[in-house]
C-alpha cells in the first residue's frame, strides 16, 4: 500500500483557537501551512470556557503575553466578524476590603506606569458601575479594554482566514502519531513537514508524551437573559490568591456578562481531575461563592452547568516554542485559563520565531526549555 | 447548613401521564412503597389535562380514581433538577429543592410536540397543536375565533373538537399526509383496540370541521401578529385569513430525562427490554418515551413497568401479547402519518431555525452535525436548550444531538444548586 503524501513548512495539530491562531499567523508570514483538527476548529476546550480578553499580572512574562495579546486584539476588533460578540465590557477586578483595596492602587499604578488603561473605582462609584453587586464592597480595579469574546466563533475565524491566506485545512482527521518531520494520520496517510506545532491542548500529552502538563478542572453555569443587569466581567481581587496560588480545589467569583443577556458564572478550580463529570459539591460552593457577591443571581433561572480541563503547566504560563524532545517538534499549549486571551501573541510568538523574524515580546520566558532544568527559578 | 427535605421510596415514577399513573398503581398494588411525581399541577399528563375525575373519558376516570385510592405518594408541582447519584433525584417542590432517595425508577416522561420552521412560525398566533389545546383547557377564550388547524396525527382532530367546544369557528384542517395512507389507516383501526383509534375514527367524521388530507402549511403571514396562512394542497395554493394556527407536526419522546439518568437511546426512544428495564439496572421507561404509540400502548407499558420495578414480573406476563398488538399499532401510526419530504424546504435562509437565540436557516445550513452546528451560532443554547430545534434538526438535516444532558434536567433557580444536600456531604 502506498500511503498518499503531501508535505508542507508546518503542520499545525489542533484547531483550537491557539492552533487556529498560529494557523492564521504562520500563512500570513508566507510560510506554506497545513491546520490539522480531528474533529472540527474551536470544538474542544475553546468551546468550554469564558472567552475572556484580560491582561494579567502574576508575573513580568504573563503580563507581556496578555498585554501584547490584548493590544493584537484591539487592533482587530472592528475588523472580527460579528458571531465573535467582541464587547469590550472592561473588567472589575472587585476589592472586598482594605487590604485588597491597597492591591487595586498597587495594581493600578503599575497599570498606569505601562500605559495600560485603569481605573480606580471607590466603593460608591462601584455601586453605580455595578448595582447588583452587594453593597460592602471597598472598591474596585477598573480596566477597561478588556473584553469579552464567544471563543468558538474565533478559533473558526482564525481557521478561515488562514484558509484565505492559503493554508490547508484538514479536519475530521486523527492524528495517529508524530515523528520529527512527520505525521501519521490515523487514515494511513502521512503528512511531511519541516516543523510541526503541536497545539492540541491536554491530548498534546497524547502525541509527545512527558510533557509538563496537567489538566485544571473547571466548572461553568449560563443562566437564561437578564439584560444590563450585570454590565462588566466582574472577577474577585482575591481569585489571584485563592485560585491560582494553591494545588486545592478552590472556587472564586468570576462572573460574565454575555451579550445576549445571558450570564456566565464561574470558577472553580481542581488539579488532575481528569473526568469531565460535575462535581455537584464543588459547583454548590462556586455558585454560593457568586450569590455572595451579586445576590440576584439566586433567583435567576439556570439553563446548563458544564465542565473543562483546562491545559495547565506548573508556572502558569503557556508552553510555546521548540519541545525539549525535537527541535523541529514546536509547543503551543498549556495557556491553562488564558488560551483565548492569550492565542494572539502565542500565534504572533511562533510565526515571528518560526520566520527568524524579531519577536514582539521577549520569547524565552515561554519556551518549554524551562522545564527541561530543575525548575527553581520560574518567571515570577 | 439548612437541612434539606429528603423524601424517600423502594420506586419513584417520574411523570404522571397515562404511563406514570398505570406504572404507580400497579407498583403500589405490589406493596411497594411508591413516589409518584410530576411537574405540572396536576395529574393526567398531557391526554388527560383537566380531566376531571367525575367526568371525561372512561378509562381516564377509572385510572384516575384508581390513583386516588391507591395508597402511593403522588406529588404534583415537583420538578427533576439533577441525579445527585443513581439512587439519589434532587428536586424543586414548589420552588424548594429536596432530595429524593430511590431504589427503582421508573421513567414516564411522555413525549414533545415536534415543531418545524416555516416563514412566519415565530408570529405571535402561531402556537402548537397540543400547544393550543393546553391552552384552551387552562382557559384562553377562543369563542369566535378563527382557527385554522395543521401539521399532522391523530392529534389535530382531537384540538379541533376542543377548539370547537370552546366556541371557536375552525376553519380547515390540514393533514399532510397522503389520503389514501390515512384512509388505510382508518380501514385498518378495527384490528386494534381502544381508545385513540376509535377517536379518530369518530372524530373524522363528526367534527364538523373542513378536512383536508395531502395538505400542508407553507407560511403564515401578518405584521406583527398572524393574519393569514397559506396552505398547499396537493399542488394548489390557497390563503386563509384567520386569528390563530395551530401546527404540529406529530410527537417525539422526551428522551432528556433519559439522558440524565445514562439510559442508552436508540432509533430516539429510550431502549427497553421486555419488562421496560432500560439500560440502568435500576431505571424503568414506559410510555411514549419508549417511542409514540397512543394511550393503549402507554398504559399498558405503564403496567409492566411498575409490576417489573416491584419484583413482580409474573404479574407483567399476562400483558405481554397486548403490548405487542399496542406496539405493533404504533408501527402502524408512524407510518399513516410519516412526515413527506416538502416539510424539509418550508423554512428560507432567513426563517428562525432556533427561536430562543434568534439563529436564521442560513447559520446552520451548511453543518454536518448539531454539535458544530451549535457552536458556530448558538443554536439551542437559549431558553429550550436544543428542545424545539433539536428534534427540528433531526428530521431536517437528520442529526442526531448526541451531547449528553447537563444539570439542571430543564432551567431552574440558581438558589437550587446550592442548597446542601444532606446525603451529599454525609459521603
Amino acid at each position: 500500500m502506498n500511503p498518499v503524501h503531501t508535505r508542507c513548512d508546518v503542520a499545525i495539530v489542533g484547531a483550537g483557537i491557539i492552533g487556529a491562531a498560529c494557523a492564521e499567523a504562520c500563512a500570513a508570514g508566507g510560510l506554506n501551512t497545513v491546520l490539522i483538527d480531528a474533529d472540527f476548529p474551536g470544538g474542544g476546550i475553546t468551546a468550554c470556557g469564558m472567552g475572556h480578553i484580560v491582561v494579567m499580572d502574576d508575573s513580568a512574562a504573563q503580563w507581556a503575553l496578555t498585554t501584547r495579546s490584548r493590544e493584537l486584539w484591539m487592533a482587530r476588533a472592528t475588523s472580527l466578524p460579528d458571531n465573535i460578540e467582541y464587547d469590550a465590557c472592561g473588567t472589575l477586578w472587585i476589592a472586598a476590603n482594605r487590604t485588597e483595596m491597597d492591591a487595586v492602587e498597587e495594581k493600578a499604578a503599575m497599570y498606569q506606569q505601562h500605559d495600560v488603561h485603569a481605573q480606580i473605582l471607590n466603593s460608591a462609584e462601584l455601586a453605580r458601575a455595578e448595582p447588583e453587586l452587594i453593597a460592602a464592597m471597598s472598591g474596585a480595579l477598573l480596566v477597561r479594554d478588556d473584553a469579552v469574546i464567544y471563543p468558538p466563533a474565533a478559533a473558526r475565524h482564525f481557521a478561515a482566514s488562514a484558509a484565505v491566506l492559503g493554508a490547508v485545512m484538514r479536519f475530521g482527521q486523527r492524528v495517529q502519531a508524530l515523528e520529527p518531520g512527520r505525521i501519521h494520520f490515523a487514515d494511513g496517510t502521512i503528512l511531511d513537514a519541516e516543523r510541526i506545532v503541536l497545539a492540541a491542548g491536554l491530548a498534546s500529552n497524547d502525541l509527545l508524551p512527558n510533557l509538563p502538563l496537567r489538566a485544571r478542572k473547571g466548572h461553568l453555569v449560563i443562566s437564561d437573559r437578564y439584560p444590563g443587569r450585570v454590565r462588566h466581567q466582574l472577577v474577585e481581587l482575591g481569585y489571584l490568591h485563592s485560585a491560582h496560588a494553591s494545588d486545592a480545589d478552590s472556587v472564586a467569583f468570576n462572573v460574565q456578562p454575555r451579550r445576549n443577556g445571558q450570564i456566565l458564572i464561574g470558577s472553580s478550580r481542581q488539579f488532575d481531575v481528569t473526568d469531565t463529570t460535575i462535581d455537584a459539591p464543588l459547583l454548590a460552593q462556586m455558585l454560593e461563592r457568586a450569590v455572595g457577591f451579586l445576590p440576584f443571581l439566586r433567583d435567576v433561572q439556570v439553563l446548563r452547568s458544564w465542565t473543562g480541563l483546562r491545559p495547565a503547566t506548573l508556572d502558569g504560563l503557556p508552553l510555546i516554542g521548540p519541545s525539549t524532545q525535537h527541535a523541529s517538534i514546536w509547543l503551543a499549549t498549556g495557556h491553562e485559563g488564558l488560551g483565548i486571551t492569550t492565542a494572539t501573541a502565542t500565534a504572533e510568538l511562533i510565526a515571528a520565531q518560526l520566520l527568524d523574524r524579531p519577536c514582539a515580546i521577549p520569547a524565552a520566558p515561554y519556551w518549554p526549555a524551562r522545564f527541561a532544568a530543575e525548575p527553581t527559578n520560574v518567571a515570577t | 447548613m439548612s437541612i434539606e427535605p429528603t423524601l424517600s421510596t423502594d420506586i419513584l415514577v417520574i411523570g404522571a401521564g397515562p404511563a406514570g399513573i398505570a406504572a404507580a398503581v400497579s407498583a403500589a398494588e405490589c406493596g411497594r412503597r411508591v413516589l409518584l411525581i410530576d411537574d405540572n399541577p396536576q395529574a393526567g399528563g398531557q391526554i388527560w389535562r383537566g380531566t376531571n375525575i367525575d367526568q371525561g373519558p372512561v378509562s381516564a376516570r377509572g385510572w384516575l380514581q384508581r390513583l386516588e385510592s391507591s395508597n402511593l405518594q403522588h406529588i404534583n408541582g415537583c420538578r427533576a433538577i439533577f441525579l445527585a447519584d443513581s439512587n439519589l433525584l434532587i428536586a424543586d417542590l414548589h420552588g424548594q429543592r429536596c432530595a429524593i432517595r430511590f431504589e427503582h425508577a421508573i421513567l414516564t416522561s411522555g413525549a414533545r410536540e415536534l415543531y418545524l420552521p416555516f416563514p412566519g412560525w415565530t408570529l405571535p398566533g402561531v402556537t402548537g397543536a397540543g400547544g393550543l389545546q393546553a391552552l384552551i383547557k387552562s382557559g384562553l377564550d377562543v369563542s369566535g375565533k378563527r382557527i385554522v388547524i395543521a401539521g399532522s396525527g391523530p392529534l389535530l382532530l382531537a384540538v379541533a373538537a376542543t377548539a370547537r367546544r370552546a366556541s371557536a369557528h375552525v376553519l380547515c384542517i390540514a393533514e399532510q399526509t397522503r389520503a389514501k395512507a390515512r384512509r388505510n389507516f382508518a380501514f385498518g383501526l378495527w384490528r386494534h383496540p381502544g381508545k385513540l383509534t376509535q377517536a379518530i375514527r369518530l372524530r373524522a367524521q363528526s367534527i364538523g370541521a373542513p378536512y383536508s388530507a395531502d395538505a400542508w402549511i407553507t407560511q403564515a403571514e401578518g405584521d406583527d401578529r398572524l393574519a393569514a396562512v397559506w396552505l398547499k394542497h396537493g399542488t394548489r395554493h390557497r390563503r386563509i385569513e384567520c386569528d390563530l394556527l395551530a401546527c404540529g407536526f406529530g410527537l417525539v419522546p422526551n428522551l432528556d430525562l433519559a439522558q440524565m439518568f445514562g439510559c442508552t437511546i436508540t432509533g430516539g426512544a429510550i431502549a427497553v427490554d421486555k419488562s421496560q428495564r432500560s439500560s440502568r439496572q435500576n431505571v424503568f421507561a414506559a410510555g411514549e418515551s419508549t417511542g409514540i404509540g397512543g394511550i393503549d400502548k402507554a398504559l399498558i407499558e405503564g403496567r409492566i413497568a411498575g409490576f417489573a420495578a416491584a419484583g413482580s414480573a409474573d404479574k407483567a406476563a399476562v400483558l405481554l401479547a397486548v403490548r405487542a398488538r399496542t406496539q405493533a399499532f404504533a408501527k402502524t401510526l408512524a407510518k399513516a402519518f410519516a412526515l413527506r419530504d416538502e416539510l424539509r424546504t418550508l423554512a428560507t435562509p432567513e426563517t428562525f431555525f432556533c427561536r430562543c437565540e434568534d439563529v436564521p436557516l442560513s447559520a446552520v445550513r451548511a453543518m454536518p452535525n448539531m454539535r458544530q452546528a451549535k457552536l458556530a451560532s448558538r443554536c439551542g443554547m437559549g431558553a429550550c436548550q436544543g428542545r424545539i430545534c433539536g428534534s427540528a434538526a433531526e428530521f431536517l438535516f437528520g442529526w442526531r444531538d448526541t451531547a449528553s444532558t447537563r444539570p439542571p434536567f430543564t432551567a431552574t433557580a440558581l438558589s437550587n444548586l446550592i442548597s446542601p444536600s444532606i446525603e451529599a456531604s454525609q459521603k
